[in-house]
């Protein structure tokens, strides 16, 4: 084999599979928090298993996974129905009481593990945050046909069938029970009333939160699941409007952020001679800057689409009014206005653009120098604006009862929609007369 | 054994193997560093911590008002990128990059820069607060863990103990240090102060303040100031984590006492400067107590006990008002049914409510789904108010019993004529939603009742025989 191969199987292989797989299961579960805008139990949950984790530890004795699993998943659970007493009992905002709960426990957990640094066990705490995915080794088999030998398996790290395990069981979580999560995250009130108690339902979220948090801690350590449980979720989120899509989408980010992220930490300071950076933390920087893309890049919701939305709307109202200007113009007798003119009735810093745009589309000639008049297809338009804003107007006051002066504004913004209201009217509120374009749009 | 060299022995803790039995602290000592003799080191960091444990007090308030508390998670978790930054740049620039000055600069920057985030995030996405709040906590903490582990790799980068801002380690707090958190947590108690008036306008009615003419947005700013102030302050002392702890507990629990903004200040500001007292000093006597923990597991003890036993929001007062709304209700309906089975058996002796009074209060309780323990208590009621008295099982109604089985009942009648006088509820409809006001008109509310159903011509007879 390879040596350079050999060296990715025993170093860098599982880590990148330990680092995914507790991306993808946190951001399968992230999902629903950030949809039910609990996306801070995350938070909480991940500080507080602290002092399981040390009690656990100090009951037990021993390092091995179980005791600390039990205990940390405990606590996780204690954290969530502790959060909903003090809320209720208490009557406390929700976002203090998830602040005090989870502080006080961090306070105790970190009481705790000075306590158990008395007693010669090292529990290091910062392995609890950023995790130790570099210890993750591999003495893989040294020929390609070993690899049919369970022996070779039984060696990976016990940390990456553990997360194994945990995502498959949010996999199965979220396959199974969609339907009834998703109706509970849209409308817990319907969710119970149709037979499925969204506070269990809620329960049963969180405990699978407690437990994805607990398996990634030893492996990832609990700064990457905060993030993973909240940053691909809303970054799907922001990309689509389908939950389906959203969980999709979610599970690729966060396999992305799980393998750039590896590379990240690891290629990119090589590259400059520099020595790897701590891997957990560049996959959060990593889902930190897919987050950033998507909101900038997204088609539906992202800033650039919003801005060039928002340019291309201002255009066209630029355009309309240019056209209502010209047509009312054209109504009281001056068939080609002068610019002079124009710049009295349409705003002078849209009027350029909008002139240009006309004269494209072969909405308006400039007949004489520094005069424009409308063509023909340019009077269909206009007239057609000038008779929407009119039948606006005479809707407002004929049904709305507002006064005929306080009705200009109003229509001025209705008349650039598609919608015209009921036709009839033959004179507007001010005595001026409905155009009539039948054939037009 | 001086309590100076307890400080030291904390701080050392993880490498001796010596020290794994001690002894408690005498009185002696007990009282030199509350007293602030037990040295000048033990001195300067209580003195820290409890100026530190005020100003995140009153701060608190505000941030928990304005509905905040978690923004303070955020804020602090992002200062950690700045401590490496600054730590980064000041070495490579050829300065002391363990300088305290420099590197609660760099705190500040990123934190303001984190709580920019979170603004930004809300204005242009679609994401809400706490996903906001998650997203910047998280994502800054990571670059602050990235660049924690290239600061390592520098020759100098693993004597920094920047990794200690993570969880705080106050007894290496020097007399500079605690001098600057003082002067930090000063000016904050101090703005606080001067500025109480426009942050109570501004927490409790923003929109208000705008149209009264007040600067929101600045008013908000200076808020979020004082929070990044006493954050950065905290850092030292109690770790990132905890000082959210800090500002979040003591108002907590502190807004259990009292309804009033004046109080919630005073009371909070004094829970967190005695925790910070106390914790401090917890820790400077007892070796592997860290004073962050110590000081965050004070305040959730009081807020613990504040939840339970205050005397207004408490559990238990609440729990006390609802049982004994529950008690004087379910006397109410004995004494009413007794009451009308009364004038039943005077009208008409054939009527089928006049049937065997013995079992009229197991009668009630099954019709009413009371729990076991009610028949016990209402039983006791009636006696200690002199309202009835019970004779061989049966109810003897006292005048003052008797009067009020007629008040209810009367009420009862009253507010359904109303109903259905004037919300044009259907008659088959009123009587749930009557059994429930009847027990709480006030005398006011029977006057107007009357008053406004004789206008109508509604009928309602003394004795309460209504319709």
């Amino acid at each position: 084999m390879n040596p350079a191969v050999h060296q990715f199987l025993s170093l860098d292989l599982w880590p990148i599979v330990a680092g995914t797989l507790a991306a993808v299961t946190c951001g399968l579960l992230g999902n629903f928090l950030v949809l039910r805008r609990q996306s801070l139990m995350g938070d909480a949950i991940s500080h507080a298993v602290l002092p399981g984790l040390v009690i656990a530890f100090l009951l037990a004795g021993t390092r091995s996974a179980w005791p600390m699993f039990v205990g940390a998943a405990l606590a996780g659970v204690a954290t969530v129905v502790l959060v909903e007493v003090v809320r209720k009992l208490g009557r406390v905002e929700p976002g203090a009481a998830m602040g005090v709960v989870f502080s006080v426990l961090f306070a105790l957990g970190v009481l705790l593990l000075e306590q158990a640094a008395a007693r010669h066990v090292d529990l290091d705490a910062d392995c609890v945050l950023h995790g130790q995915l570099e210890t993750l080794f591999w003495f893989p088999p040294s020929e390609w046909g070993a690899f049919w030998d369970w022996l070779s398996w039984s060696a990976v790290p016990r940390q990456v069938w553990t997360l194994l395990v945990m995502a498959a069981l949010a996999s199965v979580l979220v396959t199974l029970l969609f339907k009834e999560l998703r109706v509970a995250a849209f409308d817990p009130a319907l969710a119970t009333s149709q037979g499925f108690h969204a506070g269990v339902l809620h329960y049963v979220l969180m405990v699978f939160v407690a437990a994805a948090t607990v398996a990634s801690f030893e492996a990832v350590g609990s700064i990457l699941v905060i993030a993973m449980l909240i940053v691909p979720a809303a970054a799907a989120r922001l990309l689509t409007d389908r939950l389906g899509t959203q969980i999709g989408l979610s599970v690729v980010v966060a396999v992305l952020c799980g393998t750039g992220g590896y590379a990240s930490a690891t290629a990119l300071p090589a590259a400059w001679g520099g020595g790897a950076v701590n891997a957990a933390g560049a996959m959060t920087v990593v889902s930190g800057a897919l987050l950033l893309g998507a909101v900038m890049l997204s088609p539906s919701h992202g800033v650039f689409a919003k801005a060039v939305r928002r340019r291309r709307l201002s255009r066209r109202v630029a355009l309309d009014d240019l056209l209502a200007a010209l047509y009312r113009l054209w109504e009281q007798g001056q068939e080609t206005v002068t610019r002079p003119t124009l710049a009295a009735f349409v705003p002078a810093s849209t009027v350029g653009r909008a002139e240009s745009d006309a004269l494209r589309h072969a909405l308006i000639t400039t007949s004489a120098p520094d005069a424009v008049a409308l063509t023909d297809e340019g009077m269909r338009r206009g007239a057609a604006l000038v008779r929407r804003h009119r039948l606006w107007e005479t809707y407002l006051v004929d049904r709305t009862e507002q006064r005929p002066d306080h009705v200009h504004d109003t229509a001025e913004r209705f008349e650039h929609f598609g919608v015209e209201p009921p036709a009839g009217p033959r004179v507007d509120p001010h005595g001026r007369p409905i155009p009539d374009v039948s054939a037009s749009d | 054994m001086s309590v100076g060299d307890h400080t030291s022995a904390n701080v050392g803790a993880r490498t001796t193997l010596t020290d794994v039995g001690y002894g408690w602290p005498g009185w002696a000592e007990v009282l030199e560093v509350l007293l602030f003799r037990g040295g000048f080191n033990t001195s300067v960091v209580v003195t820290g911590t409890t100026l530190l444990g005020l100003a995140a007090g009153v701060v608190g308030v505000f941030a928990l008002l304005r509905k905040r508390a978690l923004m303070s998670d955020a804020l602090s978790h992002a200062t950690l990128p700045g401590i490496a930054l600054a730590f980064l740049l000041a070495t490579v620039l050829g300065f002391d990059g363990r300088s305290l000055p420099v590197l609660l600069a760099g705190a500040a920057a990123t934190g303001v820069l984190g709580v920019l985030t979170v603004q930004l995030i809300l204005r242009h996405t679609r994401l809400r607060e706490d996903a906001a709040i998650g997203i910047v906590l998280s994502v800054y903490f990571g670059v602050g863990v990235v660049l924690l582990s290239v600061v390592q790799q520098r020759p100098a980068g693993n004597a920094a103990g920047l990794s200690h801002f993570i969880y705080g380690q106050t007894a290496a707090m020097r007399a500079g240090d605690a001098w600057l958190m003082a002067g930090l947590a000063a000016v904050a108690v101090a703005s606080a102060a001067l500025l109480l008036k426009e942050f109570a306008l501004v927490c409790f009615n923003d929109a208000f303040a705008a149209v009264d003419g007040w600067p929101v947005s600045k008013v908000d700013l200076a808020m979020m100031a004082l929070v990044v102030l006493v954050t950065v302050a905290g850092l030292q002392a109690v770790g990132l984590i905890l000082v959210v702890a800090m500002l979040i507990v003591p108002p907590v629990a502190a807004r259990f006492w009292t309804d009033r903004l004046g109080w919630l200040v005073v009371l909070s500001g004094g829970l967190g400067a005695l925790c910070g007292y106390l914790g401090a000093a917890v820790s400077a006597l007892l070796p592997r107590y860290p004073a962050g923990a110590v000081i965050v597991l004070g305040a959730g003890v009081v807020f613990v006990l504040s939840m339970l036993f205050a005397p207004k929001r408490g559990v238990f007062a609440v729990l006390v008002r609802r049982v004994g709304l529950r008690v004087r209700i379910a006397t109410d309906h004995v004494l009413e049914t007794a009451h009308l089975q009364e004038q039943e058996l005077l009208r008409d002796d054939e009527s089928p409510h006049s049937g065997d009074p013995t079992n009229l209060l197991t009668e009630v309780a099954a019709e009413r789904r009371w729990p076991w323990w009610m028949p016990h208590v209402v039983r006791w009621r009636l006696r200690w108010r002199d309202e009835g008295r019970w004779v061989r099982g049966a109810l003897n109604l006292k005048p003052a019993g008797r009067r009020r089985g007629a008040q209810v009942f009367r009420n009862h009648r009253l507010w359904e004529q109303y109903l259905v006088s004037y919300a044009d509820i259907a008659p088959s409809h009123v009587d749930w939603s009557v059994d429930q006001v009847e027990h709480v008109l006030t005398p006011v509310l029977v006057e107007e009742l009357e008053a406004a159903l004789a206008e109508r011509g509604v009928p309602v007879n003394a004795e309460g025989g209504g319709a």
